[in-house]
């Protein structure tokens, strides 16, 4: 197991991290998220071709940058940090997870190339209205046709779903139920019988869509009904993808805690200085550096497929979530009234904490997945 | 520490550093030749002094071979690999040694040293006062010469082992005009003097691990002052400094070796004598190993907010131990290890605390019994009374908040009413 990183690694996290310092600062980020496309497609085209990263755990043999997870969470972790507006997480993250995972050798080789280089944006369509984060809640019915299947029903929550070229859906086999008869498909965004809609997110960070299929066509990925394999771990990667993200914007919650901490004045005294105030920074970086710690486990625990991979994706994910959202909270209480404004930027931070809270599953769901996938 | 492993690791000019293998290779002959399980504990520790491989990273001078930290730890585990039993490093006596070694004069290494890795004297360390916990440099045991010895009156507490310790090292108030840093001496003293009363201190789980000491017109000797007057909290911080790197130790050498022969017989003894006081320690850290075992068993792995329970112990405890192993492979590494590696005692506070809270689930009615009609004869209901003591031993929850924030995340210091002025003029408890 690896418990710490490489040089390479290390050279690596600071390359992308100049990167969304450059590219992405909070004036970026709060002109992107008023926008509907959400990211800036000069940006996005600097880091496919300049750092390759839609790539960068895609196999060479797919197009792609060849490296494993552990620098896939490197990356997620710097732009959580950097809070970058951009489909990074739903093309990559997601949705080409989901594709390496499931589909057969042709269509990786058809279907990877292009996300790797990042002219594709894809997306996976997992979650529905009802909310439910459990792969057996799948509504969405694949009906067989002539020339491949058709989807009816609807997907939410689907994020980035309202620019994504490329369509990665779970549906099911009509008359099946749990997790029996679940299946991946792959559809082309705007294509026939697919209507998307942009959502108000509380995180406009982070764009949600939902879609409605009717009678679309869509080509199986991989094997028929043989989702309920596949999910529990492409679901397990992203939980880990996404903990890796939420690890990186908490350190940024500390930081910007230690730095107002440092600078503001109050009874005569910088409020760094009362112990009120340094035992929560202290208890937050504690926190924070557990959630790194587990995080980084995880994704060693993916890279390495270890058997203790299920049960350690998740606790990453609850510790992540909660850290995270904490860490929001205390920014603004440290930062006092001003935290509240809309001018201060911990909110932006604030917002995604809390969409990351409940993506792929809420602490709650993953401390009990923890114990229940847990073997001494 | 920083400073000893630099100076330890240092080639010195005139002599070449012999390199690991031969080192291993000359003990493991010594051994083959010498170590013997029938002789007496003390015959063959004797033995393993005179041959300065019981200590070799200590001076040639003082039973040692001059080895660095890293050759020694090649020849003790020479020395693990053959089943032989090391020179005594049980109790605060390696403290009281490093101590000696670094401000000590000749006569008290050549009157303690000795003696002290034999075996044959015990020592304890007497630094925490009633009045002053976490603000160890508020304490009041007064040292008064009277011309001839220094005269001893005070109290301390939480001293481990005092009820059969030979020897004390002892840290007291020597000069009340100074600020409080500057006046205090450290002393080694006689614990087998009238003077001394040692008193059993029973705790809330009903354990007496630790004693209370009274001092009353006790005396010690001037050659037996640690540096000079007035350099105590000085030397106090080494003894501090090595029972944070021994730390570490108590497991490894409370396990003692394996093996038939009289030493090891009388090593068992030894052993059970000094860990008798920390048979509880696991329980205080909430034997997170228990939970799932015991929520099987009874039943309540059924009951969700059960398996909740249980999950935010095994976050905790987990996060903590990766934390743990990432900070040792960026020290292996050779990197500079951050301030995160300040957090396991923090961690440990919190993982015991959620710990007893998923005991107490689990258990459900039955925590309210004890002892044999307790769950697992009574073992579950000491997590339950124990644990309140891991956020307090050895540095508060709210001092390792403190230490945390100003040396690992830069924040300032409390603005400070005691340092500036005579410490006689700094309020205080009246206890003590």
């Amino acid at each position: 197991m690896q418990y710490t990183f490489s040089d390479e690694q290390e050279e690596f996290r600071l390359i992308v991290r100049r990167f969304m310092d450059d590219k992405s600062p909070t004036t970026e980020v709060r002109e992107l998220m008023a926008t509907d496309q959400g990211y800036d497609k000069a940006v996005w085209k600097q880091l496919s071709q300049e750092l390759g990263l839609p790539g960068i755990h895609i196999p060479e043999a797919y197009g792609g940058q060849g490296f494993g997870f552990i620098e896939l969470c490197i990356v997620m972790e710097e732009m959580g940090r950097a809070l970058l507006c951009a489909p990074f997480f739903s093309a990559t993250a997601l949705a080409a997870t989901a594709i390496m995972s499931a589909g057969t050798e042709e269509q990786k080789l058809a279907l990877l190339p292009d996300i790797a280089s990042g002219e594709t944006l894809a997306a996976l369509a997992y979650n529905e209205s009802s909310g439910h984060w459990d792969p057996a809640s799948t509504a969405l019915t694949a009906t067989p046709s002539d020339d491949g299947y058709v989807l009816n029903g609807g997907k939410s929550f689907v994020v980035d779903g309202h620019v994504a070229d490329l369509l990665i859906a779970v549906a099911r086999t009509p008359g099946t139920s749990g997790i029996y008869g679940l299946s991946l498909f792959s559809l082309e965004g705007k294509g026939e019988g697919v209507k998307r809609r942009l959502l108000q997110s509380l995180d406009p960070t982070r764009k949600l869509a939902q879609i409605e299929f009717d009678n679309a066509p869509a080509t199986l990925l991989g094997e028929l009904d043989a989702g309920g394999t596949t999910l529990p771990h492409i679901l397990d990667l992203a939980a880990v993808a996404l903990a890796s993200e939420s690890v990186g914007s908490a350190q940024k919650m500390l930081e910007s805690s230690i730095e107002y901490a440092l600078l503001r004045m109050q009874f005569g005294r910088l409020i760094g200085s009362f112990q009120a105030i340094k035992h929560k920074c202290a208890d937050m970086f504690l926190e924070v550096e557990l959630a790194k710690s587990a995080a980084y486990y995880a994704a060693s625990a993916a890279a390495e497929q270890t058997p203790d991979f299920p049960a350690v994706a998740s606790l990453a994910k609850a510790c992540a979530s909660d850290t995270y959202m904490k860490a929001a909270q205390e920014c603004i209480q440290i930062h006092g009234g001003i935290g509240f404004t809309w001018e201060n930027d911990t909110h932006l931070y604030f917002k995604r904490a809390k969409s990351s809270e409940v993506f792929l599953g809420d602490p709650n769901y993953h401390r009990d997945q923890l114990v229940l996938r847990w073997e001494d | 520490m920083t400073t000893n492993n630099t100076a330890d690791s240092n080639t010195t000019s005139n002599e070449q550093t012999p390199d690991e293998q031969s080192v291993r290779s000359e003990v493991r002959t010594w051994l083959e030749q010498n170590w013997d399980p029938n002789l007496t504990l003390l015959e063959w520790r004797k033995k393993l002094i005179d041959s300065g491989w019981g200590v070799p990273a200590w001076p040639k001078e003082w039973h040692g071979r001059g080895l660095t930290i890293g050759l020694g730890d090649a020849v003790d585990d020479e020395l693990r690999k053959m089943g032989a039993v090391s020179v005594a490093k049980t109790g605060v006596r390696m403290l009281a040694a490093a101590t000696i070694l670094e401000h000590g004069t000749d006569m008290h290494k050549a009157k303690f040293l000795y003696p002290l890795l034999t075996g044959e004297d015990t020592w304890c360390q007497l630094f925490s006062e009633p009045g002053s916990g976490s603000d160890l440099a508020g304490l009041t045991t007064r040292a008064d010469f009277d011309g001839e010895n220094w005269i001893f009156n005070g109290q301390k507490v939480w001293t481990t082992s005092a009820h059969h310790a030979k020897w004390g090292m002892v840290l007291a108030r020597s000069n009340w005009d100074l600020p409080k840093h500057q006046g205090m001496t450290y002393f080694l003293i006689d614990m087998e003097q009238p003077g001394v009363e040692v008193r059993p201190l029973r705790q809330m789980n009903g354990h007496a691990s630790f004693n209370e000491i009274f001092f009353t017109d006790a005396k010690i000797a001037p050659e037996f002052m640690v540096s000079k007057e007035g350099n105590g909290w000085k030397v106090a911080m080494t003894t501090l400094a090595h029972e944070r790197r021994l730390a570490d130790g108590i497991r490894s050498w409370g396990r003692g070796d394996k093996g038939s022969g009289r030493v090891y017989d009388e090593q068992k003894a030894e052993i059970a004598t000094v860990m008798e006081p920390y048979k509880w320690y696991p329980q205080r850290a909430g034997r997170v190993d228990l939970l799932i075992e015991r929520a099987k068993a009874t039943g309540k792995y059924d009951d969700p907010t059960v398996r909740q329970a249980i999950a935010k112990v095994l976050i905790m405890a987990k996060a903590a131990e990766w934390t743990g192993r990432r900070v040792k492979a960026a020290h292996a590494l050779g990197r500079q290890p951050g301030p995160e590696g300040s957090l396991g005692k923090l961690a440990g506070s919190q993982v015991a605390r959620l710990a007893a809270q998923a005991h107490t689930l689990i258990a459900g009615a039955d925590a309210m019994l004890t002892s044999e009609d307790g769950a697992m004869d009574g073992l579950i209901s000491e997590i339950l009374i124990s644990v309140p003591a891991e956020s307090i031993a050895g540095g508060t929850d709210e001092i390792q908040r403190n230490i945390i924030s100003e040396r690992g995340l830069g924040m300032p210091k409390e603005p400070r009413t005691d340092v500036d002025r005579p410490f006689r003029d700094v309020p205080r408890n009246t206890v003590g």
